[in-house]
C-alpha cells in the first residue's frame, strides 16, 4: 500500500511542474503590467524602472519562473496589490470561509445521497425512484446561479426569511451563539443550492453503481443461498457499489470548491472563489497565481485520494 | 456497420426481426420508446426554431433602442417588457438563444473532435504517443474547469470585440472539456484493437487508416454521439455561467447567461423579475432537454440495455 502511494506521488511530480509552468505562463501573458495599476502616476521613468527591478520583472522569464517557484515553496506568494497584504495571510481566511460552507454541503449531500441512491436502485422504477430521477435531472440541468437568484428572490426579498447575501449581518457586533446563528442563517440559501446540485449527481451516481452491482452473479448467488434482502444489499452489493462512489469523492471536493466561484458571487460570500474573481478583475497577479494554484493542487490531491481510496477498497488495483 | 438486409418500413414486415434491423434503426426504435426523451426533442426543437426564426416572430430588431420607453414592464407590445436601453426584451431573448445554442453546439463539436482524435490516436498507436497524450489529458483535467476558464477568458479576452470574445469562449469551453471523452475513446480503442476482427484486418494487410475508419470509429461512434449530446448541455451551462460572471459573451451580444446577469443588480432582482427569470428558464429548458435526449440516446445505443 505504501509503495503504491509513493509511486503515485512520484507520478504526480511532473504533472505539478507542468501545471506550475502553465499557471506562470497564463499570468505572464495577461495584458497590462503587473505594477501598472498600483504605481503612483506621478512617478518618474527611473522610479518605475526601480520598482520593476525591485520586483525582479527585468529578469529573463525562466529566471522569474524559478524565483516564483522558489518563493512559493517557502510559502511566500508575494504581496497582494488589491488587499495590500501578503497573499499567504489573506488566502487562508477566505479558504476557511469557503470550507465552512462546503463542509455543510458535503455532510448533507453525502448523508442523504447514499441511502437515497440505494433505495432508488433496489426499488428501480418505483415511485420513489422516478421522483429522484426527475429530481436529479432537474438538479443537473439547473444553472446554480439562476437557482441561487430564485431562492434570493423568493426567500430573501419576498418572504424575508433569510438575508440576501453576505456571511454575517454587516455592522452587528454579535458574539457567541448569536453570531453563529447569524452566520448559519446566511449560510442556508447558498448551502441549499450547493446541496441540491450535489445531491442530483450523487444520487444518480450511487443509483447507477448500485444497479450495476445488483445485476452481478454473486448477488444472485447470495440471494439463492437464502440470505435476507438486507444482508444481500448491504453486505454484498453495497460494499462493491462503494468503489465508484469513493472515486467520485475525490473529484467532487475540488468541484465543490470551484462551483462555489459562481455561488459566492451570487451570495457575496467572501470565499476563495470571490477573491479569485476580485483578483482577476483588479489584475492582482500574485493573488491570481495563488488562487489558481490552490484550485489545481486541490484537484490533484482529490484525484490522489480517490486513487488511494480506490486501492484500499479494491485490492485488485496495482500501479500500472 | 451496415446490415445485410435493409428493410423498407412497410413492405417487409414478415422478415424475422433479428436479421432485419440495422443498428441505427434499432437505436431509433429504442429511442422512440422513451417518451421522456421525445419530450426533450420537442422542447429543443421549439427552442431552436424560435431562435432561428426570431426575425419572423418579433417586429423589433435585436439592437433597436427606444429611449422613450425604457425599463417598461411587460405589456401587450412588449411581452417581456424592455430593458434599460428600451430594447424589446423578448426579442433579445430569442436572439440570445441563437448565441447560447450556437456556442453550445460549436464548443461541443470542438471538444468531441479533440477528445475522439486524441483518444483515438493514443489508443491506436499506444506506447510513447499514448503516454504523452494521456499525460497531457491528465494535466488539462487537473485544473478545475471554472477557475481556469475564468482566468483564460480574463487573460485572452480582455480587450477584444464582443464577437471575437464569443469565439474565444467557444474555444475555451471546447478546449478544456475534451479529456474525459479522450480517455473513454482510448479505452474503447485499446480493447477493440485486441479483438479478432481487427487482428484479422491487420493480418490481411489492410492499411491503418482503413482499419480506423472502417472498424474502430464505427464501433466507438455510439459513445461519441452520447458524449456530444451531454457535452453540449454542459457547454451551454458553462457559457451561461461565464457570461453571468461577465467573463463570457459580453453585451451588446445577447446570450441567456448575460441576460440573467441583470439580476446582479439588487433592484432589478427584486422589482423586475421578467428581466432575469425568462432567460434563466430558457437555459434550464435547453440544458434539460439536451440531457433528456442524451440519456435517451445512451440507453438506446448501449447494446447492454434491452428494455
Amino acid at each position: 500500500m505504501l509503495r503504491y502511494i509513493a509511486r503515485r506521488l512520484v507520478h504526480m511530480i511532473p504533472v505539478v511542474i507542468i501545471i506550475s509552468i502553465c499557471i506562470f505562463t497564463i499570468i505572464k501573458i495577461t495584458p497590462g503590467s503587473p505594477v501598472g495599476l498600483n504605481l503612483d502616476p506621478n512617478m518618474t521613468a527611473e522610479q518605475k524602472q526601480a520598482e520593476y527591478e525591485r520586483l525582479g520583472l527585468h529578469l529573463p522569464l525562466p529566471v522569474q519562473y524559478a524565483n516564483w517557484v522558489g518563493r512559493s515553496l517557502r510559502g511566500d506568494f508575494g504581496i497582494s496589490t488589491l488587499y495590500n497584504q501578503p497573499v499567504k495571510d489573506i488566502v487562508p481566511s477566505f479558504v476557511w470561509n469557503s470550507f465552512r460552507l462546503n463542509v455543510f454541503v458535503f455532510i448533507f449531500a453525502f448523508l442523504l445521497s447514499i441511502p437515497i441512491g440505494i433505495v432508488c436502485a433496489v426499488k428501480q422504477y418505483s415511485l420513489t425512484d422516478n421522483f429522484w430521477t426527475v429530481f436529479s435531472l432537474f438538479g443537473i440541468s439547473m444553472p446554480s446561479f439562476f437557482f441561487g437568484l430564485l431562492l434570493i428572490f423568493f426567500f430573501a426579498t419576498k418572504l424575508g426569511w433569510f438575508p440576501i447575501s453576505g456571511m454575517e449581518t454587516a455592522g452587528s457586533n454579535l458574539t457567541g451563539i448569536a453570531s453563529i446563528l447569524d452566520q448559519l442563517r446566511h449560510m442556508v440559501l447558498p448551502a441549499t443550492v450547493l446541496t441540491i446540485a450535489s445531491l442530483a449527481s450523487l444520487v444518480r451516481y450511487t443509483r447507477t453503481s448500485m444497479l450495476d452491482v445488483i445485476k452481478q452473479d454473486y448477488v444472485r448467488t447470495a440471494r439463492s443461498k437464502g440470505l435476507t434482502e438486507k444482508v444481500v444489499i448491504y453486505r454484498h452489493a453495497f460494499r462493491n457499489a462503494l468503489l465508484p462512489i469513493v472515486t467520485l469523492l475525490g473529484f467532487w471536493v475540488p468541484l465543490l470548491f470551484s462551483g462555489a466561484v459562481i455561488l459566492e458571487t451570487v451570495f457575496r460570500w467572501p470565499g476563495i472563489g470571490q477573491i479569485m474573481l476580485n483578483a482577476i478583475n483588479w489584475r492582482d497577479y500574485n493573488l491570481m497565481m495563488a488562487t489558481l494554484l490552490f484550485f489545481a493542487v486541490l484537484t490533484l490531491i482529490g484525484n490522489l485520494l480517490a486513487d488511494i481510496g480506490y486501492a484500499i477498497v479494491d485490492p485488485r488495483i496495482k500501479v500500472e | 456497420m451496415e446490415s445485410k438486409v435493409m428493410i423498407e418500413d412497410s413492405q417487409q414486415q414478415n422478415i424475422p426481426k433479428e436479421q432485419s434491423i440495422g443498428p441505427w434503426k434499432m437505436v431509433w426504435i429504442k429511442f422512440k420508446k422513451k417518451k421522456i426523451a421525445l419530450v426533450g426533442v420537442f422542447i429543443l426543437v421549439i427552442l431552436v426554431l424560435s431562435s432561428v426564426f426570431a426575425p419572423f416572430l418579433t417586429p423589433y430588431g435585436q439592437e433597436e433602442m427606444n429611449f422613450t420607453n425604457i425599463n417598461a414592464a411587460p405589456s401587450r407590445e412588449h411581452l417581456l417588457g424592455t430593458d434599460n436601453l428600451g430594447r424589446d426584451y423578448l426579442t433579445r431573448l430569442l436572439y440570445g438563444g441563437r448565441i447560447s445554442l450556437m456556442v453550445g453546439v460549436i464548443s461541443a463539436f470542438i471538444s468531441v473532435t479533440l477528445g475522439s482524435t486524441i483518444g483515438g490516436i493514443a489508443g491506436f498507436f499506444g506506447g510513447r504517443i499514448d503516454n504523452v497524450l494521456m499525460r497531457f489529458a491528465e494535466i488539462v483535467m487537473s485544473f478545475p474547469f471554472l477557475p481556469l476558464a475564468i482566468t483564460i477568458s480574463a487573460v485572452v479576452g480582455a480587450d477584444v470585440e464582443p464577437e471575437t470574445k464569443m469565439y474565444i469562449v467557444m474555444m475555451i469551453i471546447g478546449g478544456l472539456s475534451w479529456p474525459g471523452l479522450s480517455r473513454i475513446v482510448r479505452g474503447q480503442i485499446l480493447s477493440l484493437k485486441e479483438q479478432e476482427f481487427v487482428l484479422a484486418a491487420k493480418a490481411l494487410g489492410i492499411p491503418n487508416y482503413k482499419i480506423i475508419l472502417k472498424h474502430l470509429i464505427p464501433n466507438t461512434i455510439g459513445y461519441i454521439i452520447v458524449s456530444a449530446a451531454l457535452g453540449m448541455a454542459g457547454a451551454i451551462m458553462s457559457e451561461s455561467a461565464l457570461s453571468f460572471l461577465g467573463l463570457g459573451v459580453v453585451p451588446p451580444t445577447p446570450t441567456w447567461g448575460n441576460m440573467v446577469q441583470n439580476a446582479r443588480n439588487l433592484h432589478v432582482l427584486r422589482t423586475r423579475p421578467w428581466l432575469w427569470i425568462p432567460p434563466g428558464i430558457a437555459i434550464l429548458a435547453a440544458v434539460m432537454s439536451i440531457n433528456l435526449i442524451g440519456d435517451g440516446l445512451r440507453d438506446a445505443i448501449d447494446p447492454k440495455s434491452n428494455n
